[in-house]
């Protein structure tokens, strides 16, 4: 997916706004600086433990607002259905739509309909576009990471991924492992807030955490250095990963991130991320070393027993193992 | 969580590095034969605890790996029938065959779907009676009896629209096979815990006094891994060459009766064909004439394919311990998991695999 975006999409859109490589692009209007995003759900099944399909397309899209540092304001919802979608299903995801839309303070103000012939579509899909607004004067992006940063990772890893396996799957647990979906907006507005200096914030939905810290290295040039100890993950998720063959590092989260901040701040952006329900579970996991260098490896990671590897890209989605 | 931490501890991991250096007086090559450990050995950084002295060498033991193209190549002409369902472990969706894999089935619309047991495969064909419902069984003797209790429940049941494309094999014709090669370097073995947990580890007592070769039974978390290749190094200083089992938490020595009843009754030993390897007589499960009905290679006619390589693949040598896979001048270029050459570059448990993700590159320090 990510040489898929590279090589045709950048390759022929490229411009400076799109360059970046940031969730959301932020563009200068007048004097007004807005962040711009959007975002396409496919989710299968619509409704999980801990969300659906409606609460996702909102929670996603203001947190990729979010992670410019922006103000979510409006949203954008573009739905194409199915023929035969009961309406009842319609009802309960635009339903939650609503709900979600309320709690992360954003208003659907614009939207589109099509549906398409029975076996075209799978059930229901939704687009998302967002807007807002940047209200602090400081620039959060890729090519503002320092060497020196704090990584804060602002909770346990791996739910949604887990969740939406285990329902579609059939895969049964002591208690339903529910998805981590929520907006980060107020988290994120309460660190710049507080003038925490955010260097950069990334969203850990696909591809997982390993992911989102090769692609900041990759755009910032910088190395960085991890510790596996330190990265929470839920004991049952940690078993179902174990059970599966996957590695939580790599699961997608719909309702975590990372901030890389100045060394000084990590103490106090932690202590305001614990005071959130979304940041309860946040921690201090590495640091950002040097400029990287030809040989070197962008992200490496002190293993739980104490030795240094490698933490790389995804190559294509994480498949079952046999035994 | 119980089970799992304590065997990723740090302070225990490098108290037995310690001793494992303390014993070590000379170079020693060891064999884990399973990928599972070998994933497990990278993931971890486990070897970065060893001696210089001591070389850890991948072995056969990845089902993915060694499952023949020609399989591979039944399996995408099988899937891509319209009226059947084609069941699989996730593993084997990305292994190519001659000219493509099961994820392409899939993607062109073919119905391949990723399960977790075979029996998840068959309450499929018993909700879909209309479907030829075919399960890969795949695998070392560790999954071999799941599969074998499918097909004996798909023969009590009656359920004709049930089959399995067979692919089992078998690890100690494989490490026999690789200790009477000409260019064998494994002087001792890490055999796979959970096979050992079905068939017990009587059978390696013959080729370990055979050989002179310690066989280590050995765990898949890096405490264990650390502790099978002390006890190893600790015989072959001594000049043993033993059974052993460190997963004593998991393994007997006669292993679990009644699985391997269940294999034996619907499975017979036969040769089989290793990708990469050649074939290996007696290192493989057919399925006994009493359930060849459910055999799909006969329901299926699949035809006479001719079965292409790719030709730069080292596998065979990487597979059989004797390169690594950061040795091939394909590795890393040529050969990714995304285009895999390959299928020790594809599965979770191939060597070439988790060289790549935990090891492109050359700079990561021993700690």
């Amino acid at each position: 997916m990510h040489q898929l975006i590279e090589r045709i999409f950048v390759a022929t859109f490229g411009n400076p706004l799109l360059d970046a490589r940031h969730d959301a692009a932020v563009a200068d209007l007048g004097g007004t600086r807005v962040a711009m995003t959007t975002d396409s759900y496919v989710v299968q099944p619509l409704f999980f433990p801990g969300g659906d399909i409606g609460s996702l397309s909102v929670n996603g899209t203001v947190n990729d607002l979010a992670m410019a540092g922006a103000r979510p304001l409006y949203l954008s919802a573009g739905f194409i259905l199915e023929e035969g979608l009961p309406m009842e299903t319609l009802w309960r995801v635009v339903r939650s739509i609503q709900r979600a839309a309320q709690e992360a303070g954003v208003q659907i103000i614009t939207g589109d309909t099509k549906v398409v012939d029975k076996g075209k579509g799978d059930g229901l899909f939704i687009n998302t576009a967002g807007i807002g607004l940047i209200e602090s004067p400081r620039r959060i992006a890729p090519d503002q990471v320092r060497p020196g940063d704090a990584i804060l990772l602002s909770g346990d890893l791996g739910r949604h991924g887990i969740a939406i396996m285990a329902v579609r799957e059939g895969l049964e647990f002591e208690s339903a492992i529910e998805s981590d979906s929520a907006s980060v907006a107020p988290l994120v507005l309460a660190l710049l807030d507080a003038g925490i200096e955010i260097h950069c914030l990334r969203d850990l939905t696909r591809g997982g955490l390993a992911s989102a810290l090769n692609e900041i290295a990759e755009s910032a040039g910088v190395t960085m250095a991890i510790d596996e100890s330190l990265i929470p993950v839920r004991d049952d998720v940690r078993g179902a990963c174990e059970i599966l063959g996957f590695d939580p590092l790599y699961v997608a989260n719909e309702g975590r991130f990372v901030a890389f901040v100045a060394p000084d701040d990590a103490e106090r952006a932690l202590g305001i991320m614990r005071s959130h329900d979304v940041g309860l579970g946040a921690h201090l996991i590495g640091s950002v070393g040097d400029l990287i260098s030809d040989h070197a490896a962008a992200v490496t990671m002190r293993s739980a027993i104490g030795a240094n590897r490698v933490l790389d890209m995804l190559s294509g989605e994480q498949l079952p193992r046999i035994c | 969580m119980r089970f799992i931490e304590e065997y990723r501890d740090q302070e225990t991991a490098q108290a037995l590095g310690r001793a494992i250096r303390g014993i070590t007086t000379r170079g020693w090559t060891l064999m884990e034969v399973c990928g599972g450990q070998t994933h497990a050995i990278v993931r971890f950084g486990v070897d970065q605890l060893l001696p210089e002295a001591v070389t850890l060498v991948h072995g056969p033991g990845c089902p993915v790996c060694v499952t023949p193209i020609e399989l591979i190549d039944a399996a995408v002409e099988i899937a891509a029938r319209e009226d059947v369902v084609f069941c699989s472990f996730g593993d084997m969706l990305r292994v190519p065959g001659s000219t493509t894999d099961l994820l392409a089935v899939k993607a062109r619309g073919g119905d391949v779907r990723i399960v977790y047991s075979p029996l998840d495969a068959l309450k499929i064909a018993k909700t879909e009676p209309a479907k030829q419902v075919v399960f890969f069984a795949v695998g070392f003797e560790t999954t071999a009896p799941a599969n074998a209790m499918a097909v004996y429940r798909a023969r009590r049941e009656g359920i004709a629209n049930f089959s399995v494309l067979v692919a089992h094999v078998l690890v100690p014709p494989a490490m026999e096979a690789i200790l009477s090669s000409r260019d064998n370097r494994v002087q001792g073995f890490l055999a796979a815990g959970h096979v050992c947990a079905v068939m017990g580890y009587t059978e390696y007592e013959p080729l370990a006094s055979r050989y002179r070769v310690p066989i280590v039974v050995t765990g898949f978390e890096p405490v264990d891994i650390l502790h099978g290749v002390y006890l190893c190094i600790k015989q072959l200083e001594e000049g043993r060459a033993e059974v052993e089992n460190q997963y004593v938490r998991a393994v007997r020595r006669e292993g679990n009766a009644s699985a391997q009843e269940m294999v034996r009754e619907v499975f017979r030993v036969d040769r089989r064909m290793w990708r990469g390897i050649g074939e290996i007589p007696r290192s493989g499960l057919a399925l006994r004439d009493e359930y060849a009905a459910f055999d799909a290679l006969r329901r299926f006619d699949v035809g006479e394919a001719v079965t292409v390589e790719a030709s730069e693949c080292i596998s065979g040598l990487v597979l059989r311990g004797v390169r690594k896979p950061n040795e091939c001048p394909a590795f890393g270029g040529r050969c990714t998991p995304e285009r895999p050459l390959g299928a020790p570059m594809v599965s979770s448990e191939g060597a070439c695999a988790a060289y790549y993700r935990y090891r492109t590159h050359a700079a990561v320090s021993r700690a």
